[in-house]
This record gives structure tokens, C-alpha cells and sequence, in this order.
């Protein structure tokens, strides 16, 4: 029974939250989505904290997502134990330097006064959790190695079934408590989305890659449409 | 031809007294907000001297502006703070990012404290805190900490400016007999080849076609930043408290009600015009790129005449009502940037085309000699020029990419103006003096008289010549006009919250 709570029910309330809430919020507020950057108030570990945060994590989350949606070219790319180290190796460096990363931030968080003033008590759960997230990822990838493999036959069949609306718990349930931490995070994480300055991720520039420098724009022409 | 209007200013810097009302006006009125503090939309600065934030010229620290490439066909424009390539790679931590100490920390005093302390032997004091974290705070520097050159062996010889003139050149500058200053007040110069607009990640900034104002959209900013670190002028400014960039809206809401913005309003020395421009779109791609000593000549030919009919023609053409035309028409902005060539550009080349122009100081130039205890205007000035007490030199590195002719041919109008009217009213000048002064400014009677009259004796309705807006009938079919009835500043129906 608890098992269909935290593996089933769980999680697709937290993506509906997360999305709904998400697209509710910039519907209603659009003004809020904004990183909240504090580099004006710091500026010394603020280049450290969010660099290697930053590259740490995002290459992290494309692969745990691709380990989600293409499984079979996952899997073709970890067939041979070169790969498979690489992966190994690869996935350790950019989790250690999520960690370094979010744990300066939180600590130029905590000992700087003028970013701490605009710190909200959502912002300290959300960097906590995101704190633990990465430190039991890494527990994972220390403690249970090749993770590129297992992920593949554990995970993904748990996600896939929740996406076709099949959920197997199965899957997942019989893993030890780290593993089922770390599943629980993510998807808390992502309930939290939209109450929280997570937000911003959505708002990731790309149109910058390739619209014009200068942006002119004719009020009455556009009120006219 | 793609004609398009520019709400255009000249601030004639003779006129400035350095009252820093300009700046007050634009402060109670939009900056008064927390996490706005700290910002100057119009601040007022001795030069020589730093400036705010401190060394803001120094492009090589706080990578503003653009820069041509650096080869001998066709070189193209970029800007100096990054590519695009660079803009995603560094989204996560902006690296030419001005911190708070490059501006200032705002403050308060504890006024309460003055009445509610407790009885004592001691008089009772009001200590400074910080606006940010409200913990008490040693001030070290504020805006305008080298006001009147105070403090100048410290603050104003770290000008950037001044690395390229001579050390005879720099200790004169600064030797008690032979010193000069002159006041530069700043807003955003609303340009048209704006670095904040191409900078943005979100395409937030943006220019509007009716009038040319550079407007940040509160909704679209997601606070990366790049503008502020991308504008040479450092003219916008980050939000700490709501995570968003702000700048100057040159009192849009004022304009659109046919009032000149507050700091144009407010000006005591009266040294400030705003005017329509029109301008040549197609021409913005090759204006910038042209070598640094014709900037300035290559933007005034950007700037059309608004009473040659084929112009005329081709404004209407591009969609720019007859009231706009006729607005440009009477533009004090147009008389002092095009036909009398007065106004010049602050730093061109940055090549961002900034519409903010200024005339040069010329008081601290003029040198002046002792006669019977009285002072005389010197008939040979035009040889003195060159050796006057501010450095043409200094002059043209602000305001005309180095180009001296450009900057003396300003100053030598103004002199011309001055024997003119010496003559004519004075008299200790004869009347040929002041005709081999208009010959050597090359320039007519009816000219100077007409300077003179603007400079001098403008009016009102002489120095803010407002083009008629029409954003009622433009906006009132799809906005409820009582829907904005509550709105914090900016047009915004909800207040300016930080996150959620």
C-alpha cells in the first residue's frame, strides 16, 4: 500500500503539480520567472558555486532524461565496457561537481548577509533538497557502480510505466532505501517547481541562438493585430 | 529609405550647475523602491572624474559597448562583453558583472534611535545601515563621492580618460591655479544600435518605433543580466530585490501626456532640449562600422532634414504621422546636432549610436585676461584654443572618438557666438573682431543670433518640443483604462514582488 502511495500516486501528483502549476503560474504571473540572480550582492563564490553547479547538473538531468526516453540508444551507447567506464567516470565527475557546486552555494548563502536578506525559507528547502538530491546520487553512484546499466533495467521501465499509465512499482520497490530517496527527491523537486524560484529553468533562452540583435517594435501596429 | 523618429535630447554642459535636481526629480519619482536604492537613472558627475559606477568609461573592465573586428575587409560589428555562443556559456554567471561595491551600498540612518534612546550622558546618534541588509555600515563611497573634484588625488586621476594625454597634460589638470571641471549629468541615451538590446538572452529589451525609447519589458527579463554588463554607459541597472533589470524610461508616461520628463522638467540651469529626430534606418548597419574618427559625421548624416520634402514623403511613407513631422520640424535637438553641429555624441565609439547629445563646455576653455581689474574677453582666441585650459584632447576622447577637428569646430562656434554678442552688447570688442570670429567659426550673423537665442532666452515650448502621441486610440480599444488603476511604476497591475 505504501508502496502505491510513494511509487504511483506520488509521482503523478507531483508532475501534475509541477506542470500544471508551472503553466498556471506563468499564465497568471509571468513577472515572477526570473532566475533571482544574487551575483550583484556577491560575486566571489558566485562564479564558482553556479559554474560548476550549473554544468554539473544540467548534463546530468539530459542524461537521466535520455535514460527515460531513448533507453535502446542508451543502452547501444554503454555496449562495450570502454563506454561503460567512460559513462562511469563521466557521471562521477559531473556529480562531484553538482556537489562542490550547491554546496557553495549554499554556503555563500548562508555567510553572506546580503544574500541571505533576499533568501526566502522556499529558496533553503529547494537548495537543501537539491543538496541531498546530488549526495545520494552520488551515494548511488559510489555505492551501487555502473549505474549506466542498472538505471536502464530499474528506472526506466518504473518511468515508462507511469508514462503509459501502466505503473509497475515493481520495478523500483525492491531497491534499497538510497535508491528510493533519491526517486522521491526528483520528483518532490519537481512538485516544488512552481512554488519556488526552480521556475526559471523553463526559461532557458534559446530563441537568443538566433533572433536579431535589435528588437523594434511599433505599438500600434501590434495593438492592431 | 526606412525613416524612423527618435525622441532625441542635447544637454548643454555650459549650462550645468552640477545641482543634482535632475537627479532627485528621477529618483522620487521611479528609483525610491527597494532593490532600486542604489540605482541613478539620471545622475550628475564631475569630470574629470570617475563617474558612476566607479570607472564606467573603462570598457576594458566592464566590457561595454561594441568593437569592430579587428581585420582590413569589411569587418563586422560585435559586441565586447561576448558572442552568442559565449551568452549560453556564460548564462550561469555573468562575467562582467558590475557588484554592488562598483556602484555603491545604499543606506539609511537609525532616525529612531535619536528619539528613543534611553537617558544619558551621551548624545544620542543616528548610525548608518545598509538599505540591503539593514546591518550598520561604515560608508566608504556613494554616488557622486568625487562631487566638485573632491578628493580628486584619490578619485579623478583614476579617470580613464585621462590615460592618453601628456603627464605636463595631467599635472596641469590637477595643479591648484590651473584646474578645471565641468559637470556631466547622464541618463540612458536611448540608442539606436542599443548593447542591452542585443545583449539580452530574452529578447525583454526593446526599442519603440513611435518614439525610439528603450524599454526593459518587466514580464519577458528573467534577471541574466547581460544588459547591465553590455551597455558601456552602465545605464541599466540590476533589481535585487525583484530580479529584474531597469533603466531609464525617459518618462515615457509623462511624454505620452505631453510633459517633459522629470529630469528635463526639473532642470534649473535649464540645460537641457529634447526634440524629434528622423532618421535612416537602412543607414544604422554601415553607420557603426566606419573608422573611429568619422562616427560623429556618419551619425549626422543618419539624421535627415525634416523640411526637405522628399524626406517628407518618404516619413510618411514609413508610417510617421504628419504631427510627428511637423514636431521634427521645431526640434531644438535637430538645430543643435545637425545644422549648427554644437551637439556631439558621448563616447561614439562605443557604436551603440547613442540620442543623447552633448554640447561642450565651454567656460573652463575660454581663458580670460586681467585689464584695469576687469576681465576682457581676449579677441585672439582661436590661437589659444589650442593651448585652452581643458585639453581639446580630453574634450574629443569623450565626445568624438579622438577626433580634435570635430570638437573644436563646436568650440569655435561657441567663441564665435560669444565675440558676437560681446560686441553687440558690451562693445569692448569692435565689430570687425566679431565678424573675423563668425568668418573664422564659419558661420553667419543669423546663425549666431539663433544659437543665441536657444542657448540663452528658449522657452518652454522652445526647449521641449514633444511629438503628439496617440496611445489612447491606439491602446484604449484593448485595455481597460481602469484595469492599470492600481499599478506600481510600471505599468504593472500587480505589485513588484521578488519570485512568488
Amino acid at each position: 500500500m505504501l508502496n502505491i502511495l510513494l511509487f504511483v500516486v506520488f509521482p503523478y501528483v507531483a508532475l501534475a503539480i509541477g506542470i500544471v502549476g508551472t503553466i498556471y503560474r506563468y499564465l497568471t504571473n509571468q513577472y515572477s520567472f526570473t532566475s533571482l540572480s544574487s551575483q550583484l550582492l556577491e560575486n566571489d563564490w558566485q562564479f564558482w558555486g553556479s559554474t560548476l553547479w550549473h554544468y554539473g547538473i544540467l548534463p546530468t538531468t539530459v542524461i537521466h532524461l535520455a535514460g527515460f526516453t531513448v533507453p535502446k540508444i542508451m543502452a547501444a551507447l554503454h555496449s562495450t565496457p570502454e563506454m561503460l567506464y567512460l559513462a562511469e567516470v563521466a557521471g562521477k565527475i559531473l556529480g562531484i561537481m553538482a556537489l562542490v557546486g550547491v554546496g557553495i552555494l549554499l554556503y555563500r548563502r548562508l555567510a553572506s548577509s546580503k544574500v541571505r536578506t533576499v533568501t526566502s525559507p522556499v529558496d533553503w528547502i529547494v537548495l537543501a533538497l537539491l543538496f541531498g538530491q546530488v549526495l545520494f546520487g552520488l551515494i548511488l553512484a559510489f555505492g551501487y557502480r555502473w549505474g549506466a546499466a542498472w538505471f536502464l533495467h530499474t528506472a526506466t521501465p518504473w518511468m515508462a510505466s507511469l508514462a503509459t499509465f501502466q505503473p509497475a512499482p515493481q520495478y523500483v520497490t525492491a531497491l534499497p532505501l538510497a535508491h528510493k530517496v533519491h526517486f522521491l527527491t526528483g520528483f518532490l523537486l519537481f512538485a516544488l517547481m512552481p512554488f519556488s524560484r526552480l521556475v526559471h529553468i523553463v526559461t532557458f533562452p534559446t530563441s537568443y541562438a538566433w533572433r536579431r540583435f535589435q528588437l523594434v517594435i511599433w505599438t500600434r501596429r501590434k495593438a492592431a493585430q | 529609405m526606412k525613416i524612423r523618429s527618435q525622441v532625441s535630447m542635447v544637454f548643454h554642459l555650459d549650462k550645468c550647475i552640477g545641482c543634482h535636481t535632475c537627479s532627485i526629480a528621477c529618483k522620487n519619482i521611479w528609483t525610491d523602491r527597494e532593490g532600486a536604492e542604489y540605482m541613478w537613472w539620471n545622475n550628475v558627475e564631475t569630470k574629470p572624474g570617475v563617474g558612476f559606477p566607479t570607472q564606467w568609461e573603462d570598457q576594458e573592465k566592464y566590457h561595454g559597448g561594441w568593437e569592430l573586428e579587428d581585420k582590413p575587409k569589411n569587418p563586422q560589428l560585435k559586441l565586447k562583453l561576448q558572442n552568442r555562443l559565449q551568452t549560453f556559456a556564460n548564462l550561469f554567471s555573468n562575467p562582467a558583472m558590475p557588484t554592488m561595491d562598483d556602484y555603491y551600498e545604499p543606506w539609511t540612518y537609525k532616525y529612531g534611535d535619536l528619539f528613543n534612546s534611553p537617558l544619558g550622558d551621551d548624545q544620542p546618534t543616528a548610525r548608518p545601515v545598509s538599505r540591503v541588509d539593514g546591518k550598520p555600515i561604515d560608508i566608504k563611497s556613494g554616488p557622486n563621492w568625487d562631487d566638485d573634484l573632491s578628493g580628486s588625488n584619490i578619485y579623478a586621476v583614476n579617470d580613464p580618460l585621462l590615460e592618453s594625454m601628456s603627464d605636463d597634460d595631467k599635472r596641469r589638470l590637477f595643479s591648484i591655479e590651473q584646474l578645471f571641471y565641468f559637470y556631466m549629468p547622464r541618463i540612458c541615451n536611448h540608442c539606436l544600435n542599443a548593447g542591452c538590446v542585443a545583449a539580452c538572452p530574452s529578447g525583454a529589451i526593446y526599442k519603440r518605433a513611435e518614439d525610439g525609447v528603450v524599454l526593459i519589458n518587466q514580464d519577458k527579463c528573467r534577471g541574466w543580466r547581460m544588459c547591465v554588463s553590455a551597455c558601456p554607459y552602465k545605464k541599466t541597472y540590476y533589481n535585487w530585490a525583484t530580479g529584474k533589470s531597469e533603466k531609464c524610461i525617459l518618462c515615457y508616461p509623462r511624454l505620452e501626456t505631453g510633459q517633459a520628463p522629470a529630469c528635463f522638467h526639473s532642470c534649473v540651469g535649464r540645460i537641457r532640449y529634447l526634440g524629434v529626430l528622423l532618421y535612416d534606418a537602412d543607414q544604422i548597419p554601415d553607420a557603426v562600422r566606419v573608422p573611429d574618427e568619422q562616427l560623429v559625421q556618419r551619425q549626422r548624416e543618419m539624421i535627415l532634414d525634416p523640411n526637405d520634402p522628399s524626406v517628407i514623403a518618404a516619413a510618411k511613407e514609413s508610417g510617421i504621422p504628419d504631427g510627428v513631422i511637423a514636431a521634427a520640424q521645431r526640434s531644438p535637438v535637430y538645430q543643435y546636432v545637425k545644422e549648427w553641429e554644437l551637439a556631439l555624441p558621448l563616447h561614439p565609439e562605443y557604436r551603440t549610436l547613442p540620442m543623447l547629445f552633448y554640447v561642450p563646455p565651454l567656460l573652463p576653455v575660454l581663458n580670460s585676461t586681467q585689464e584695469n581689474g576687469a576681465q576682457r574677453v581676449e579677441a585672439e582666441l582661436f590661437s589659444s584654443l589650442e593651448k585652452a585650459r581643458v585639453p581639446v584632447r580630453y574634450m574629443s576622447r569623450m565626445l568624438s572618438a579622438g577626433n580634435d577637428e570635430v570638437v573644436l569646430k563646436s568650440y569655435r562656434k561657441m567663441i564665435g557666438v560669444r565675440i558676437y554678442k560681446r560686441a553687440e552688447t558690451v562693445g569692448d570688442v569692435t565689430a570687425e573682431e566679431a565678424a573675423d570670429a563668425l568668418a573664422q567659426a564659419n558661420m553667419t550673423a543669423e546663425e549666431a543670433e539663433a544659437i543665441y537665442r536657444l542657448t540663452s532666452l528658449p522657452t518652454y515650448q522652445e526647449r521641449f518640443v514633444i511629438p503628439p502621441y496617440s496611445r489612447e486610440g491606439d491602446i484604449e480599444e484593448i485595455y481597460d483604462p481602469q484595469q492599470r488603476k492600481a499599478e506600481s511604476g510600471f505599468g504593472k497591475s500587480q505589485g513588484a514582488h521578488r519570485g512568488l
